[in-house]
């Protein structure tokens, strides 16, 4: 024991809010004072005596290289989570005016193609060490992909909550690891609410309740391998997708670790974020410019993102006015068409979460609002294959033919006029 | 009018352990008071020096987010659930 608790670089939780200590146990709010969320305290100068770019580079090719920044005092549970491909995105650039795109490509995550699969790492892995051998969550689908198949990985008993209304890749994607799954007859919102309300009285670990302050480092781990990956230099501007907001502040959060030990240079970073502007409070408090969120009821076909009452959104609307970023939100139309664009010039195909995030990309690149000449990086976090309801319709039909060399000499010249019919001069 | 009110974990401390208690109240403001004085010091946790319902907290009427209908004035009558619950991320 005493080995593995020195591998340990975090020392307790401490109020986001008020700066109220409490041990590092199972719990994320501020119940003493505030109410205020709960963070992990690391020490970081032992971080910094530990870590070096050769060290970090000389590990897995996962999360996991990165384990001196995440709160976990034991061996991790494994499953090959991160370092996912960081992809230079000319034709997408260039159909956007831009000239240094990245995408950031966490719909091929593992084990489940979302970046979920980062938090959900961490927090069964704190999970286990606190005991627990019941897990849960409340997910609008990919968070209960990521826990069902983590749990089942790690032979956890695995209970999880979705919106009755998920997508059938969402829910067929948790039942194939055979956790108890609860479809509720509400929105993500009244999910949650009621998760809680299950955590007062079952002794489980809830991945985003009581285990939430563990749960949220995982996303970290995106920050630093963009760094990483761009030869350890930071980006100049990022545009992610905002849900709750936890992701957004915790690539911040992940930028600074790096700078405070000294891993990159600081230089400014513009945050801006994106929402559906059918599930907007974000967008709509950085228009209004408040500085509190106002909830929501969710109508959008970006359900992963749908969450009305965001908790980290005060969080992602400091950081997007203190770094210069905007946050916009895109109609369902524009989400399709942002799916279609990254698909057809990048080879990603990526769900409505990412067609929001690559509509907003296009809406700032078209106000002028990125700088052609930024470093810029998109974050895709999710996997098309998923969400395949949110395309159908508008992708077109295959050409049915019979396996003869003149049916298909036919069906190639009515393509090709039809192709003609919808082409237009896009310059890439 | 009896009143059924859902405690977060974080405040069962306050109540005996009890995860749910039944009050008489009129509002969501007067339940608030009505809980202080069962469980002394619990207001002080769930609202700010003016009385404001902490802004990492969000309180629930049957289901409903009383931030969509009238707040804190938020009418409370026989039968109805409230529930308390701290600020959750989410995905």
């Amino acid at each position: 024991m005493t080995a593995t608790l020195s591998r340990a670089t975090f020392t307790g939780l401490r109020c986001k809010e008020c700066g109220h200590p409490y041990d590092a146990g199972a719990r994320h709010v501020c119940e003493d004072v505030c109410f205020g969320p709960l963070e992990v305290v690391y020490d970081y100068d032992a971080i910094r005596a530990r870590v070096t770019r050769a060290t970090i580079e000389a590990g897995p090719a996962s999360i996991w290289r990165y384990r001196e920044f995440l709160p976990v005092q034991g061996d991790p549970i494994d499953v090959g989570t991160g370092f996912t491909p960081l992809v230079r995105a000319n034709r997408l650039a260039r159909r956007l005016g831009l000239k240094h795109l990245y995408i950031k490509n966490d719909g091929v995550n593992m084990p489940t193609l979302s970046f979920k699969d980062r938090v959900v790492s961490v927090a069964l892995t704190r999970a286990r060490e606190l005991g627990f051998t019941t897990v849960s969550c409340a997910s609008t689908g990919n968070l209960a992909n990521s826990t069902a198949a983590i749990a089942a990985h790690a032979g956890l008993e695995c209970c999880v909550f979705i919106p009755a209304d998920l997508e059938l890749g969402k829910v067929l994607g948790t039942l194939i690891y055979n956790p108890t799954l609860m479809a509720v007859k509400g929105n993500y919102d009244q999910v949650n609410r009621l998760c809680s309300e299950v955590a007062n009285t079952y002794g489980w670990g809830f991945v985003n309740i009581n285990l939430r302050p563990y749960y949220s480092e995982g996303s970290k781990t995106l920050g630093y391998e963009v760094i990483e990956q761009l030869g350890w230099q930071l980006p100049d501007h990022i545009v992610a997708p905002l849900a709750s907001g936890s992701l957004f502040t915790k690539i911040r959060k992940g930028f600074d670790e790096f700078i405070k030990v000294g891993l990159v240079d600081d230089k400014p970073v513009r945050f801006s974020g994106a929402q559906a502007e059918g599930c907007s409070p974000i967008a709509q408090a950085f228009e209004a410019g408040r500085d509190f969120i106002t909830p929501v009821k969710p109508d959008t076909i970006a359900k992963s993102i749908a969450i009305g009452n965001p908790a980290d959104g005060p969080y992602a609307l400091d950081i997007a006015r203190r770094t210069g970023g905007t946050i916009a939100s895109v109609t369902d139309e524009e989400i399709v068409a942002g799916i279609q664009l990254l698909a057809e010039t990048e080879g990603v195909f990526t769900e409505t979460a990412g067609g929001t995030t690559i509509a907003v990309l296009k809406k700032l690149a078209e106000q002028g609002k990125i700088d052609p000449e930024e470093t810029t990086v998109a974050y895709i976090t999710g996997n098309g294959l998923k969400t395949l309801e949110a395309i159908s319709g508008v992708v077109g039909e295959p050409h049915t033919i019979e396996p003869q060399l003149s049916s298909f000499n036919a069906a190639w010249e009515r393509a090709q006029s039809l192709h003609r019919a919808t082409w237009e001069p896009m310059g890439v | 009018m009896a009143i059924q009110v859902l405690i977060p974990t974080p405040l069962q401390k306050y109540t005996a352990d009890q995860a749910s208690v039944e009050l008489e109240a009129s509002s969501v403001d007067g339940l608030l008071q009505a809980l202080d004085s069962q469980f002394p010091g619990i207001k002080a946790r769930l609202t700010d020096e003016q009385g404001k319902l902490r802004r990492f907290l969000n309180v629930y009427v049957n289901s409903e987010d009383i931030r969509f209908l009238d707040n804190q004035a938020t009418a409370l009558s026989d039968g109805d659930e409230v529930s308390i619950v701290p600020a959750v991320a989410g995905g």
